[in-house]
């Protein structure tokens, strides 16, 4: 606890260090992940490619990927910039494949109806498809989250400062105080990115808490 | 008026679903396209609002030819109902309703009050307004699924197999509104069925389809049941099973009406 209290603040900014490098690439992958997986639902021929593609680069170990992108890419070694892009890479990987089967979920028959309806076919993507895919989406992202978080630790083995410091620093000086701190504050800034998606799944879309509700009730009826 | 004239549809992969229909749904009234599943009746219906283009032949509306239109546009001014509503799990019973409404940009105050008016029109409970779909029973799925067709206030439903997942009992009060619906509203509807009692309830003018849509009979109810044209129709109307033929037998001093299998049907109101 000692330890604890005399490097409160060093804590507190790497963990607010651990929290933007997650965030950053999680947002982004998203982003990225989810027109591409309504790519890979959409059109066949792209389906393949795609999921073998992002299959690969989720092989490719974080390490070697942290020190192969600077280089790569002409980024200054030390730069978190190479850690935000290394993980968002992984991101798209996990995410690509749960963002197709979350458009594949959605009930054709609601999207002939929309067709049927008068939605011009952008609408019916942005409007119907997207929020019916938006339980699965969550789901994948909560995937996401947490591989995120833990891989922002390995970042500080190429120098970009995290909680993954604590690890390395309190194992070097045998401070088990430190390292648990490390493992405490990881856990917890994974347990909070997940709460948040939760929180934010039940807030955009109140009509998959009626679905799920009703799904359990009726699994209690059967029985 | 909806007018088929010579359509033939021929999917990917050579599957004939439509060869060379011809049929004229006459304004304000109910046809019914009626046919096992495959014959071709739900390609038909598509056509009208253009979610299938013909290989073949056009289809008119009021005498324009449906290609003039623009696909988008054409489908927002005519009413189109599919089995279990079709509805949007992620919008309220009134969202479902205002859907068309919002599309061609009524606004939110005005397009919210019409859909109160039309639960009423349907007989949905106001108190449902707010509810999701998933939390309606099969019934009520339907009405609001009615609903949300007539929302534009459109000439044309169109109507494909609504009934279908709904319980016997329900089925039978929903038929029966749609009947006093029709009398209130009068549309021109389009109605595909594989039940024939159904078409014949509905149906002014019921059309029977063989594989490939082709018209194997179609006129009045009356006309059908009467002098079914071939034995095709015959055995799909149910001429050629027992309970079609239904006749007369005195019981207790009433005239009741039995089947070929002997089955009571009801007593003769004279």
């Amino acid at each position: 606890m000692t330890w604890v209290r005399n490097n409160i603040d060093l804590i507190i900014r790497l963990t607010l260090d651990h929290v933007w490098l997650s965030l950053i690439p999680i947002v982004l992958g998203a982003l990225i992940a989810i027109p591409l997986g309504w790519l890979a639902f959409r059109f066949q021929v792209a389906r393949g490619t795609l999921l073998t593609s992002v299959g690969i680069v989720y092989t490719i170990p974080s390490l070697a990927l942290f020190v192969l992108l600077p280089p790569l890419l002409g980024l200054p070694f030390l730069s978190p910039a190479s850690v935000i892009i290394a993980l968002t890479l992984y991101a798209v990987a996990i995410m690509v494949r749960s963002a197709a089967d979350a458009f594949l979920s959605v009930d054709p028959s609601v999207l002939r109806s929309a067709t049927a309806m008068g939605f011009e076919s952008w609408q019916r993507v942005l409007f119907v498809e997207l929020p019916l895919a938006g339980p699965v989406i969550i789901a994948g992202l909560r995937v996401v989250a947490v591989s995120t978080v833990s891989l922002v630790t390995v970042g500080v083995l190429v120098g970009v400062q995290s909680l993954g410091y604590f690890f390395t620093d309190g194992f070097q000086r045998r401070i088990e105080a430190e390292i648990l701190t490390g493992i405490v504050m990881t856990v917890l800034v994974a347990v909070l990115f997940d709460a948040a998606l939760i929180g934010i799944g039940r807030l955009v879309m109140p009509w998959a808490k009626v679905l799920q509700v009703q799904a359990t009730s009726k699994e209690v009826a059967t029985r | 008026m909806i007018e088929y004239r010579r359509v033939s549809k021929t999917f990917r992969g050579g599957n004939q679903a439509v060869t060379d229909f011809s049929l004229t749904a006459p304004t304000g009234s109910v046809t019914v396209l009626v046919g096992s599943s495959g014959c071709g009746k739900t390609t038909l219906l598509r056509m009208v609002n253009r979610m299938v283009d013909p290989s073949d032949g056009e289809i008119l509306i009021d005498g324009h030819n449906v290609t003039d239109h623009d696909p988008v546009d054409l489908r927002r001014k005519i009413g189109y109902v599919m089995q279990s509503g079709g509805l949007l799990p992620h919008r309220t019973v009134s969202q479902n309703i205002q859907t068309v409404q919002r599309l061609t940009g009524v606004p939110h105050k005005v397009a919210a009050e019409r859909a109160g008016e039309l639960m009423n029109t349907v007989g949905l409970d106001p108190d449902l307004a707010n509810r999701y779909p998933s939390q309606l029973s099969g019934g009520q799925q339907q009405r609001v699924g009615v609903a949300r067709a007539l929302a534009v206030d459109p000439n044309i439903l169109l109507m494909d197999e609504p009934f279908g997942a709904v319980d016997p009992l329900v089925r039978r009060d929903l038929q029966r509104e749609l009947i006093s619906l029709q009398q209130r509203v009068t549309k021109t509807v389009l109605f595909v069925t594989h039940d024939i009692d159904e078409a014949f309830l509905l149906g002014d003018q019921v059309v029977i389809l063989q594989e490939g849509a082709v018209i194997a009979q179609q006129g009045t109810p009356e006309e059908i049941i009467a002098r079914p044209a071939s034995d095709f129709v015959a055995h799909f109307i149910g001429h050629t099973s027992a309970q079609r033929e239904l006749r007369t037998t005195s019981g207790n001093g009433v005239k009741l009406v039995v089947d070929d299998d002997g089955r009571i049907h009801g007593r003769l109101r004279e």
